[in-house]
C-alpha cells in the first residue's frame, strides 16, 4: 500500500507543473499584452498596471515568470484580488464555505444515487428501473444553472420553501437546496454507472457462487454485488469533483453563495482576469489532490490494486 | 416412489429406497432476443446414496443448465417451465425462497469451473470461507468458525492455512483456488455435490490430484457427486452412472461401463470414438499420398534413367528432410520489471533442441508456463530469438530482415487456439481467407477469387460461406477458414498452437481429421501445440515434452506412450482421464 | 473394443428413442440465412428498439431547423417590440415575448445553429484528434504512450469547463468557432483515453497476431484491423460528448464568457432572461426546454447505440 501511494505521489508530481504551467501559458504566453487581455474591456490606472507588471514578473523571460510563480504557490503567495485583497485571504474565507457546500452535494449524490443505481440495477427492465433511467437523462440532459433557476423559482419563489439567497454565513440549512442542485447532474451519473454495474455483477460467476454457499439473498447483494459495483463508482467520483467545482461556480452564482465558486463567478462577470487564473490554479490543485485520494480509496477497496508490483 | 415426507432427513437415516436426488421431464427454457429457447426437453435422472453420477455432453446439450437449476441458480433470463426436481422426496421447483436458501449449501454443495472468477477479488480467502460456514450453521461464535475455516482450507492441502486466511483470490494458484472451492462445497458435509466441470480450467496434473482429492472428500463423507462435464474419459473414471446429452435431452443413461463398452445410441457411438482420451492410434489420412519428401511418388511411365535419377533424388530429399525443422538449444529470455527498477529474467525457452521430419507433425506437449507457445512464436519469428538456431529446410530464420522475412513468411503460417479471436470479425470470410494473398501481391482479383473458393473447397465449406462473416459461424467452421487462411499462401510449414483446444469433441475429431487428410495431399511439415497429450495421440508422430522452458523428453509418439521414461512424462500419462479405464469389464 | 451388441444391457441402461433425438451432421452450416456483419446485427437491434426511432427523428428535426430555421417561422428573431416586453403567447408568437419584446419561438429556432455548431465542431475535433492519438498510443506503446498519456493527464487535470474559463477570459474574439476550438482542448483526453483502451484490448486479439504472421506491416495492422474494431467505445462517448457540450456553452454563456451577446444562442437566451425570473420565468425555460430536449436526443442515442453495439449483450452461438 505504501509502495502504491508512493507511486502515485510520484506521478502526481509531473502532472501538477505541467497544469499550473498550462494554465501560465494560456495567460500569459499568448500573443498579445496579459495585462490588457486580463481586464478585458476594461482599462485600469496605469498604477495598477505597474502593481500587476510586477506582481506577475512580466518583465522577466517567461520560465523565470513561471517558476516564481510557482514559488510563490507554495509560500502562500497568490497574488492580489482587483480590490487588493490578497487572494490567499480571499480564499481563507471563502473555502469552508464552500466545502460545506460540496460536501452536502457528494452526500447526497453518493447516498441517493449508489440507492437509487442498486435498486435499479436489480429490477432491470422493471418500472423502477425505466423511471431512474429517464429521470437519470433529463438529469443530465439539463444544465445545472437551469436546475438551480428551476429548483430557486419552484421552491424559494413560488413555494417559499427556501430562501433563494444564502445568507453570507452560510449555515448547513441553507445550503440543502444549492446542494440538491449541485449535486443533480453526478447524482444522474452516479444511478447509471451504479445500475450498470450491479446489473453486470448480478451475472457475475461469483455472485453465483455465493448463491450457492447458502448466503441470504440480502447478504449477497450487500456484501458481493454492492461491494464490487463500488469500485466504478469511487473511480468516477474523483473526476467528478472537478465538474462539482465548475457546477460551484454556477451553483454559488444563482444562490449568490459567498464561497470560492462565488468568488470566481463574480470575478468572471466583473471581467477581473487575475482573480480568476488565481483561483482556478487553486482548484486545479485541489481537483489534483482529491483524485489522489480517490486513487487511494480505490486501492483500498479493490486488493488487486494493491498488491500490482 | 411413495415418500412424501418433507422433513429433509440426515444422511445415512434415508431410506435406501427413496433415491436422493431424482429429476424427472424436466423441460427449462430461455428468454432471448431472438425468442424463447428450450434448454432442456424433459431430462430424467436418478442419484442414490453415495452414488456418483455424470452428465457428458457438448456445449449446448444442456448439462450444465440442468445442473444449476437444482439448487435455482439459472441465469435472470431461464426458468423451468415443466418437470419436477426431487431432493429426498421435496420438489425443489416448488419450495419458497428462503428453503431454497437453507438447502443451498447445507444439504447441496456446489463447486463451479473457473476458479477465478468465481471468488469474490475483493474478499480474503478467510472471509469467503467463514462466510459459508456461518450461513449454514456449521459452527457459531467467532473462534469457532474461525477455527472451523481453517480446518477446512487444510483438509484442502492447504499448510499454512492460519496465514492463508488473510490472503486474497489473486495470491493462489488456480489449483488452490480450486480446492478452496472444494472446501467450500464440503463444508458443512452436504448429501450431494454438484461439480460443474470442476477441473477444465486447470492445468492437466494439477486436474488428477484435484479429482482424486474430491474423490477422498466425497467418500469419508458419504457424499453422492453429479459430475458435469464434456469429457467421456473423466465421467467413466470418476463416475458410476453416466448420462449423455444431446440439444437438451437425455439420449442414453446407464452404468458408465457398459456405456462405453456399448453405446447404442448412435450419439454416444460417435462421442466414444471421437474421445481422444480413450483413442489408441493415430488418425489415419482417408486419401493416398502422392508426394513423399516433396517428390511425386507413382513411377508410373518413366524410363530406367529416370528411375535411378529420381530414386537419388529422393536420397538425398530423405537426408535433408529428415531434419526440415531443426531447432537448435534454441533460447528466449524476457526481461520482467520487478517493483521499482529493477529487472530479473525469465528464460521462458531453455536450450530446446528437437528436429522434424517434412511430411510429418511434432507435437510440443506442456502444461502453461512451459515455454511450448513461446518455441511457437519464435519458429513464426513474430518473437526475436535470444541465442540458438531455427532452421526451416536449411535456411536458418533468426537472422532474416525486411524482404527475405517477408518471403519466408509464405512458408510458414500459423493456427491459433481461439477460434473467436482469430478472425477479424469486421472482416467477411472470403476477405480474411484473401488477406494472405494481397499482402504478398499474388495474382489479379479474380484469380484470388477463383483460389478463395478453392480454399473453402478444401476445408470443406461450401462457397457461399465466401459473403459471410465470423460471428455467424461456429468454433469449428471458425478453425476451418483459420486453416484455410493458413493455406493461402501454399505453405511447407503449419504451425498449430492449440488449435483444437476449445473445441467440442466431436467438432475437434472432425478438424483433426481435416488436418490429417491435408497433411497427406499437400505434403505439409505440421509443429502442433498443445496440453492434451490424449490429442497427442491421435495426430502426432513425435513428441517433445516440455516443462519450464526446458524438453524433459522426446520420443516418437508410441515410444513415449508405451515406455515414459521421465516421472514428469508419466505424470502427464497419467493424468489422462480415462487413462486407467478399461474396456468391457 | 466396444461392441454393440444390444443383447447384453443391463436394466439400468437407457436408450432413448431415435426419433425423437435425431442426430445432426456435425457442425454444419446454415445456407438459408443471408450474411450478416456484425454490423448487420447491431443495425437490427437499433431498429427494434423505440427509443432509436425518437432519438433519431428528434436529431433529425434539430439538424433541419439548424440548417433551415426560416422554414419553421416567419417572424424576425431581432425585430425587438418593447411594449409587448415579456408578454404571454398570443396569436403568431407561441411562446411569448423576452424582456427585450423579440419573440421567443423565433429565437430558439434561430439559436439553434450556434448551439449544435459548437457542439458539433467540438466533437469532430475531439474525436478525430483521440482517435489518432489514442490509437498511436495504445497501439505502439513504449516512450510514444508514456509521453501522449503524460500530456492527456495534465490536461486531464484542468476540468474542461474550468479551462475554458480561464481560455475564454483570455481571448478577444468569440466565435463559434473559438468556443469549440477552446471546449475541444481540454475535451480530447477523455476520448482519446477511451480509445487507447480499446486498442491495447484489440491488440492482443489473435487475428492481429495472424496478420501479423502472413507479413502485414504494422501500420496497416492498426488502421485496417485494430482500429476499426476499437472504435466503437468512442463512438458511444462521442455522442454523449456532443450533447455535454452543448450544455457547455450553455454554460460558458450563463457566465457571460461564451457566445458574444450579439449572437443567437440557447445559452444567451437564458441568461438575458435571468434578472426578469420572478415575474416572467417562460422566457428563461423555453430556451432551456430546446435545450434539454436536444442534449437528451443525443445522449439517448449514445444509450442505444452502445446497448446495440455492447458484445456483451448479443447473444453468442
Amino acid at each position: 500500500m505504501l509502495w502504491y501511494t508512493g507511486r502515485r505521489l510520484l506521478q502526481l508530481i509531473p502532472v501538477f507543473f505541467g497544469a499550473t504551467f498550462l494554465i501560465y501559458f494560456m495567460v500569459f504566453a499568448l500573443p498579445g499584452d496579459p495585462v490588457a487581455a486580463l481586464f478585458g474591456d476594461k482599462t485600469p490606472s496605469p498604477a495598477v498596471i505597474e502593481a500587476i507588471r510586477a506582481e506577475y514578473n512580466l518583465d522577466q523571460p517567461f520560465i523565470v515568470q513561471y517558476l516564481l510563480y510557482i514559488g510563490g504557490l507554495f509560500t502562500g503567495d497568490l497574488g492580489t484580488t482587483f480590490s487588493g485583497r490578497p487572494v490567499v485571504d480571499e480564499l481563507i474565507r471563502a473555502f469552508p464555505i464552500t466545502f460545506r457546500l460540496a460536501m452536502l452535494a457528494l452526500l447526497f449524490e453518493a447516498v441517493a444515487g449508489i440507492v437509487v443505481g442498486l435498486i435499479a440495477g436489480l429490477r432491470k427492465g422493471k418500472l423502477f428501473d425505466t423511471s431512474a433511467l429517464v429521470v437519470s437523462l433529463l438529469l443530465i440532459s439539463v444544465p445545472t444553472f437551469v436546475i438551480g433557476f428551476l429548483l430557486q423559482y419552484v421552491f424559494g419563489i413560488q413555494l417559499g420553501l427556501f430562501r433563494t439567497t444564502v445568507s453570507s454565513q452560510a449555515p448547513w440549512d441553507e445550503l440543502v437546496l444549492p446542494a440538491i442542485v449541485l449535486a443533480s447532474v453526478s447524482f444522474a451519473y452516479i444511478v447509471r454507472l451504479t445500475r450498470a454495474s450491479v446489473s453486470e455483477n448480478s451475472s457475475a460467476d461469483f455472485v453465483r457462487t455465493a448463491s450457492a454457499k447458502g448466503l441470504t439473498r440480502g447478504r449477497v447483494v450487500t456484501v458481493h454485488i454492492l461491494r464490487n459495483s463500488l469500485v466504478p463508482v469511487v473511480t468516477y467520483l474523483g473526476v467528478d469533483i472537478g465538474s462539482l467545482m465548475v457546477g460551484a461556480i454556477v451553483t454559488e452564482g444563482i444562490f449568490n453563495i459567498q464561497g470560492v465558486g462565488g468568488t470566481v463567478y463574480r470575478a468572471i462577470t466583473l471581467g477581473e482576469g487575475p482573480t480568476v487564473v488565481s483561483f482556478v490554479a487553486v482548484m486545479v490543485i485541489i481537483f489534483m489532490i482529491a483524485n489522489l485520494l480517490v486513487d487511494l480509496l480505490y486501492a483500498l477497496l479493490d486488493p488487486r490494486i494493491r498488491y500490482a508490483k | 416412489m411413495t415418500d412424501t415426507s418433507t422433513r429433509p432427513e440426515t444422511a445415512g437415516t434415508a431410506s435406501s429406497s427413496t433415491p436422493l436426488l431424482e429429476i424427472k421431464g424436466l423441460k427449462i427454457g430461455f428468454k432471448t432476443q431472438a425468442g424463447y429457447v428450450d434448454a432442456v426437453r424433459g431430462v430424467d435422472l436418478t442419484i442414490r446414496q453415495g452414488e456418483s453420477l455424470a452428465i457428458v455432453g457438448e456445449s449446448g446439450s444442456g448439462k450444465s443448465t440442468t445442473a444449476t437449476s437444482i439448487i435455482d441458480l439459472l441465469p435472470g433470463t431461464g426458468e423451468v417451465t415443466g418437470g419436477q426436481i426431487l431432493f429426498e422426496g421435496k420438489d425443489l421447483t416448488k419450495v419458497s425462497a428462503s428453503e431454497m436458501q437453507a438447502i443451498r449449501g447445507r444439504d447441496i454443495g456446489y463447486v463451479p469451473q473457473d476458479p477465478m472468477s468465481n471468488l469474490n477479488p475483493v474478499w480474503s480467502i478467510g472471509f469467503q470461507v467463514e462466510e459459508a460456514i456461518r450461513a449454514n450453521g456449521v459452527a457459531t461464535g467467532k473462534q469457532a468458525v474461525r477455527q472451523r475455516a481453517v480446518d477446512v482450507l487444510k483438509e484442502a492441502g492447504l499448510n499454512d492455512a492460519g496465514d492463508r486466511l488473510k490472503q486474497f483470490p489473486h495470491q493462489f494458484s488456480g489449483g488452490m483456488r480450486q480446492r478452496v472451492l472444494i472446501g467450500i462445497g464440503l463444508s458443512s458435509r452436504p448429501k450431494l455435490l454438484i461439480a460443474d466441470e470442476p477441473t477444465s480450467a486447470l492445468d492437466v496434473t494439477v486436474q488428477r490430484r484435484i479429482l482424486d482429492h474430491l474423490e477422498t472428500l466425497t467418500r469419508d463423507y458419504g457424499t453422492s457427486v453429479l459430475f458435469i462435464t464434456h469429457d467421456l474419459g473423466l465421467a467413466a473414471e470418476r463416475a458410476e452412472k453416466l448420462v449423455v446429452m444431446y440439444k437438451g435431452r437425455v439420449v442414453e443413461s446407464g452404468p458408465s461401463q457398459e456405456i462405453l463398452a456399448n453405446p447404442q445410441h448412435p450419439y454416444t457411438q460417435r462421442l466414444v470414438a471421437a474421445a481422444p482420451s480413450l483413442a489408441s492410434q493415430r488418425i489415419q489420412s482417408s486419401i493416398a499420398p502422392t508426394h513423399s519428401h516433396g517428390l511425386a511418388i507413382s513411377d508410373e511411365g518413366a524410363d530406367d534413367a529416370e528411375l535411378i535419377a529420381r530414386a537419388r533424388q529422393r536420397e538425398e530429399a530423405g537426408k535433408k528432410d529428415s531434419e526440415y525443422i531443426s531447432v537448435t538449444n534454441l533460447s528466449k529470455v524476457y526481461k520482467i520489471r520487478q517493483g521499482g527498477f529493477k529487472t530479473t529474467d525469465l528464460r521462458a525457452v531453455d536450450d530446446v533442441s528437437f528436429s522434424i521430419p517434412r511430411g510429418t507433425t511434432m507435437a510440443l506437449v506442456g502444461e502453461s508456463g512451459s515455454g511450448k507457445s513461446t518455441v511457437a512464436k519464435l519458429v513464426l519469428q513474430l518473437e526475436s530469438i535470444t541465442s540458438g538456431t531455427v532452421s526451416v529446410d536449411g535456411q536458418s530464420v533468426g537472422a532474416l530482415k525486411g524482404r527475405d522475412l517477408f518471403d519466408f513468411r509464405r512458408r510458414v503460417q500459423p493456427v491459433f487456439q481461439d477460434p473467436y479471436g482469430s478472425l477479424d470479425p469486421m472482416y467477411s470470410v472470403g476477405n480474411t481467407i484473401a488477406e494472405p494473398l494481397v499482402t504478398h501481391g499474388i495474382g489479379d482479383r479474380s484469380s484470388r477469387q477463383a483460389r478463395v473458393r478453392e480454399l473453402l473447397d478444401q476445408v470443406s465449406l461450401p462457397a457461399s460461406t465466401v459473403n459471410r462473416y465470423p460471428n455467424e459461424l461456429s468454433g469449428g467452421q471458425r478453425q476451418r477458414i483459420a486453416v484455410a487462411r493458413a493455406l493461402a499462401l501454399k505453405p511447407d510449414v503449419i504451425v498449430l498452437d492449440e488449435a483444437v483446444s476449445a473445441l467440442d469433441v466431436l467438432v475437434q475429431g472432425q478438424i483433426l481429421d481435416l488436418l490429417t487428410d491435408l497433411q497427406t495431399e499437400l505434403g505439409l511439415t505440421y509443429l502442433f501445440i498443445t496440453h492434451d497429450l490424449a490429442v497427442v495421440r491421435l495426430i502426432a508422430d513425435n513428441v517433445s515434452v516440455m516443462q519450464k522452458g526446458r524438453v524433459v523428453e522426446a520420443g516418437t509418439t508410441d515410444d513415449i506412450f508405451a515406455n515414459p521414461a521421465q516421472q514428469y512424462t508419466r505424470e502427464l500419462l497419467e493424468a489422462i482421464p480415462g487413462a486407467n479405464f478399461e474396456f468391457g469389464r | 473394443m466396444p461392441s454393440n451388441d444390444s443383447s447384453a444391457l443391463s436394466a439400468d441402461h437407457f436408450v432413448a428413442d431415435l426419433d425423437e433425438t435425431p442426430v445432426k451432421a456435425v457442425d454444419a452450416i446454415d445456407e438459408s440465412e443471408k450474411p450478416r456483419s456484425s454490423w448487420n446485427d447491431a443495425w437490427d437491434a437499433m431498429k427494434r428498439r423505440p427509443t432509436f426511432w425518437i432519438a433519431a427523428f428528434l436529431i433529425v428535426v434539430v439538424i433541419v431547423v439548424a440548417l433551415f430555421p426560416g422554414l419553421f417561422t416567419s417572424v424576425s428573431p431581432t425585430a425587438a417590440d418593447l411594449p409587448r416586453s415579456n408578454e404571454g403567447p398570443s396569436a403568431g408568437h407561441l411562446l411569448g415575448f423576452t424582456f427585450q419584446g423579440t419573440d421567443v419561438f423565433a429565437r430558439i429556432v434561430w439559436g439553434t445553429r450556434a448551439s449544435l455548431t459548437v457542439g458539433l465542431i467540438a466533437t469532430i475535433i475531439v474525436t478525430v484528434v483521440g482517435i489518432v492519438i489514442g490509437s498511436l498510443a495504445g497501439f505502439y506503446g513504449g516512450w510514444l504512450d508514456a509521453v501522449v498519456s503524460r500530456i492527456g493527464d495534465i490536461f486531464f487535470a484542468i476540468p474542461t469547463v474550468l479551462g475554458a474559463i480561464v481560455l475564454m477570459s483570455i481571448l478577444p474574439t468569440r466565435t463559434p468557432l473559438t468556443v469549440a476550438l477552446v471546449l475541444s482542448v481540454f475535451a480530447w483526453p477523455q476520448i482519446a483515453r477511451v480509445m487507447r483502451g480499446s486498442v491495447l484490448s484489440a491488440r492482443a486479439a489473435d487475428y492481429v497476431t495472424a496478420s501479423a504472421a502472413l507479413g502485414v506491416s504494422r501500420f496497416r495492422i492498426l488502421v485496417r484491423h485494430v482500429v476499426p474494431n476499437a472504435i466503437t467505445p468512442v463512438i458511444v462517448v462521442a455522442t454523449v460528448s456532443l450533447g455535454t457540450f452543448i450544455v457547455a456553452e450553455a454554460t460558458l454563456s450563463f457566465l457571460g464568457i461564451g457566445l458574444p451577446p450579439s449572437t443567437m444562442s440557447w445559452g444567451n437566451d437564458i441568461n438575458a432572461a435571468r434578472n426578469s425570473l420572478r415575474v416572467a420565468p417562460m422566457p428563461l425555460f423555453w430556451p432551456a426546454a430546446a435545450l434539454s430536449v436536444t442534449v437528451l436526443s443525443f445522449l439517448l442515442m449514445g444509450d442505444v447505440v452502445r446497448d446495440a453495439l455492447d458484445p456483451k449483450a448479443r447473444a453468442r452461438r
